[in-house]
């Protein structure tokens, strides 16, 4: 293993950290839309306050999916051929979501708004669902044969007690995420709403979360492998949970924010660090993929990495610029968001 | 193999070309319209003339339902090569995966950021720094179309790469990066591609603009007018343009790929010298020859190598070369006893001829709306038939799209990557016939359902007319209430 495939590994890993913090106030957002919302122009309201993000945010999960097939392509292969189904749902989910968006806007009645309020909704919580399914699958090893193909996948290889389990604290943690950014960015009572929900999911969130870590001691070789980085992590999914949960009963919506967000990014650090230096996991002995196998020439990753050095402080600083944008709170009464 | 079977293969390449025709709908229209968009804009922040500021937001409306379908449909093709191509990109991924990281790091993150940022700034920037944010969207748009083009470009003409064994499997190695951005066949795509983008953009609006005059809805002449005018304009020159480019990558393709250019041609046999140009034949694709010609003499030498003299290679020949190169060495077994190189030539000579026939078809209307629309002899409102016409025409350029693509990627068959990589060896070990017909069933009905609801809620933009919001805004209505809709 070359120090350039460690490198790649982590940037995969970091930009799926990144995408779980930005897109998982996203998805939490569009599930508040039927939680927190008391008529449709507080939904549209809701919905607005990512409207300028929800792109940029999306785009790096599009970024990461390039990044492993530049990196490490025989994962990417082996992975969303493996898990066709429910990565298909996923897209699906993000498909009718991402359209929402501009067609609610245009629908002219009350009706057609609301039919793409749902499918804003429905793609909010699945995608998600699907999403943590697929990864927490993929940490308890399926049936690959020598070539990397999951021919002979099963349907209780991604359905089982760890990919639900996992699949429902992923939406539960969005969802507290997204609720966290709603007090954040929304005037008055949905704020207070927003906060009051999330003094209720904060104590069925921390169940889930120490099924989910359960779970994962029993379900995969994460603690036997690596006891202690393990356990660090899991600590601080649950530490930084707590610091949400914190900011909630004290009233300061930043803390809660950068505590659920932690906390979703560090599931992804776990099932990276769990799975390294594997990038997939066969319960058929002797064909894991392994890292140093499954990259790229030193040639491209040389590449990839000075592409990578200019591009992302870059996209850094307008990204962020775009936040700072839009720091104005909504007021979904007097609707001064206008497309 | 090639067909209707219900295989793996042909069914995973339904499914590629079905969800790649319809983002490429909305991918052209999109980069022509943010780049008509933008200029509209700058005109509004020079002049100050209001009604390009109301064009710059009416437009730009369109555009952005448009770019909605856009990425949603693109958000498939990040994953679909490992989806249904996984062996693909084990094969490919030294090479290919670059430039798709590149276009998300460096397109996708410009166009989705700035496009989010025009969308709610309207009363908030200066014109001019209003006009920056689109102009970055639509510089975006076309960095992405470089980058898939670049990846596109490897597949029908590899460049700056060996084959080399690593991690255990025989995988292409990338061994010039530069070679790759360089490949000729990328820049000779490029004009063709997005000079095409804009004429799209440039239909359209002219259509839309037309129905909008037919509609003669009080106060809105002088907005559809001018968008006419801009929209025939840009059409006129853009397929003028496009044509000249086209002229250009079809240079390009005769000398890499001779059995696609002889494929559009539909021609079997060697012509004679000088070349005739068959307009229309008939094609016995598996008899391999072709009767029943209507040729004109010598054009086709002029069109080829822009002089009187010279012959076309034919498809039979070509096979025969081909088989010379490939047939023992690599592709004995992959392709059957009976080795045959030969693209689906039917598809190939229609797709060629309804593309070349559409860029003639605009640019004559184009003028024709010009010529009756210019400024001191303007009758283009009694022409009620020429309006009609370009109104229907709207649909005319995305047709003309979608027939280059076929000719585009039909051309490389058998191969995924020419001369490397045949498409039956690219497909997913793990794929099924049924896994494959659940998605190309659920992606159609989705994409089909979407596109349907865009251009609906295009024309229902387009009924209410450019001063629909303006009127809200001024009442300071919510623009969000049922009120506001006056229904």
């Amino acid at each position: 293993m070359t120090i350039l495939q460690i490198l790649w590994f982590c940037i995969i890993g970091l930009l799926f950290a990144i995408f779980v913090f930005l897109e998982g106030f996203d998805f939490g957002v569009g599930m508040a839309t039927r939680l927190i919302a008391k008529d449709q122009d507080e939904q549209i309201a809701i919905q607005s306050s990512i409207g300028p993000h929800w792109d940029g945010n999306e785009t790096w999960l599009v970024t990461a999916g390039g990044a492993m097939f530049a990196s490490i392509p025989l994962w990417y292969a082996s992975l969303f051929s493996a898990y066709y189904y429910l990565l298909m749902l996923v897209l699906v989910a993000l498909i009718v979501r991402g359209v929402s968006f501009e067609f609610t806007k245009h629908a002219e009645t009350k009706s057609g708004k609301n039919f793409w309020l749902w499918l804003f909704f429905l793609g909010s919580a699945l995608a998600p669902f699907f999403l943590v399914m697929m990864l927490t699958s993929m940490i308890q090893g399926i049936p690959l044969n020598a070539n990397g193909d999951a021919t002979g996948l099963g349907f209780f290889d991604v359905v089982n007690w760890l990919s639900v389990v996992g699949g429902i604290a992923g939406v539960c943690l969005s969802l507290v995420h997204g609720l966290n950014f709603l007090r954040l960015r929304m005037e008055g009572s949905l704020a207070d709403r927003a906060r009051n929900m999330n003094k209720v999911l904060y104590p069925i969130l921390f169940v889930g979360e120490v099924l989910f870590a359960l779970l994962v001691i029993f379900q995969t070789d994460f603690f036997t492998n690596k006891l202690v980085s393990s356990l660090i992590i899991t600590i601080l999914i649950v530490l930084f949970s707590l610091l949400g949960y914190y900011g909630v009963l004290k009233d300061r919506a930043g803390w809660s924010f950068v505590g659920s967000g932690l906390s979703l990014s560090a599931v992804i650090v776990l099932i990276f660090n769990g799975m390294f230096p594997r990038v997939m996991i066969s319960t058929i002995k002797g064909n894991d993929i392994l890292l140093k196998n499954a990259s790229n020439s030193e040639y491209t990753l040389k590449v990839m990495t000075i592409v990578a050095c200019i591009l992302v402080p870059i996209v850094l600083i307008y990204f962020i610029w775009s936040y700072t944008l839009f720091t104005k709170k909504i007021n979904p009464k007097d609707n001064t968001v206008k497309y | 193999m090639y067909g209707l079977g219900l295989t793996i293969v042909g069914l995973a390449r339904f499914q590629f070309a079905m969800t790649t025709v319809f983002h490429f709908f909305f991918v052209p229209f999109s980069i022509g319209m943010g780049f008509v968009v933008a200029i509209m804009e700058t005109i509004y922040a020079v002049k100050k003339d209001e009604v390009y500021r109301t064009m710059a937001k009416f437009w730009g409306k369109i555009f952005l339902l448009s770019f909605a379908v856009g990425i949603v449909t693109g958000i498939i093709q990040e994953f679909q090569f490992g989806m249904n191509w996984s062996e693909y990109s084990r094969f490919m991924g030294d090479v290919f995966g670059a430039p798709l990281a590149i276009e998300a790091l460096l397109a996708f993150f410009i166009e989705s950021v700035f496009i989010g940022i025009w969308m709610f700034t309207w009363d908030r920037f200066k014109p001019g720094w209003h006009a920056v944010m689109i102009w970055m969207t639509s510089i975006g748009t076309m960095l992405s179309a470089i980058w898939i083009l670049a990846a596109n470009s490897f597949m029908q003409h590899p460049t700056g790469f060996t084959i080399a064994v690593m991690g255990g499997r025989t995988r292409i190695k990338l061994t010039s990066f530069g070679d790759v951005v360089a490949n000729p066949q990328l820049w000779r795509v490029f004009p063709h591609l997005i000079i095409a983008a804009i004429m799209t953009a440039g239909v359209v609006i002219a259509g839309m603009s037309a129905y909008g005059l037919l509609r003669k809805k009080k106060g809105e002449n002088h907005f559809f007018k001018t968008s006419l005018r801009y929209g025939l304009w840009v059409g006129l020159v853009g397929a003028l343009l496009t044509i000249v480019a086209g002229d250009f990558q079809t240079q390009q393709m005769l000398k890499d790929q001779p059995m696609k250019f002889a494929a559009t041609e539909g021609i079997y046999k060697t012509t004679k010298d000088p070349a005739p140009w068959t307009v229309i034949e008939t094609i016995d694709a598996k008899g391999h020859k072709a009767s029943h010609q209507v040729e004109i003499p010598k054009v086709l030498s002029l069109l080829t190598y822009h002089k009187t003299t010279g012959s076309v290679k034919g498809m039979n020949e070509i096979n025969k070369e081909l088989n010379n190169e490939y047939g023992n060495k690599k592709f004995g077994t992959q392709m059957g006893s009976e080795l045959d190189f030969y693209p689906p030539a039917k598809t190939l000579f229609w797709s060629f001829r309804i593309m070349t026939a559409i860029a003639f078809i605009i640019l004559i209307f184009d003028f024709l709306g010009l010529l009756f629309s210019r400024k001191n002899k303007d009758t283009i409102e009694n022409k009620r038939w020429l309006l009609h016409c370009l109104g229907i025409g709207i649909w005319v350029p995305f047709i003309g799209n979608s027939a280059g693509w076929f000719v585009t990627e039909f051309g490389r068959y058998p191969w995924i990557v020419y001369g490397l990589f045949t498409i039956s060896q690219a497909v997913s070990p793990s794929s099924t016939v049924g896994s494959l017909l659940f998605s190309n069933i659920l992606y159609f009905l989705l994409f089909a359902f979407l596109g349907g609801v865009m251009v609906w809620y295009s024309r229902q933009t387009l009924h209410q007319g450019p001063y629909f919001e303006e009127k809200d805004s001024k009442q300071n209505v919510n623009p969000f209430a049922k009120e506001a809709f006056g229904k």
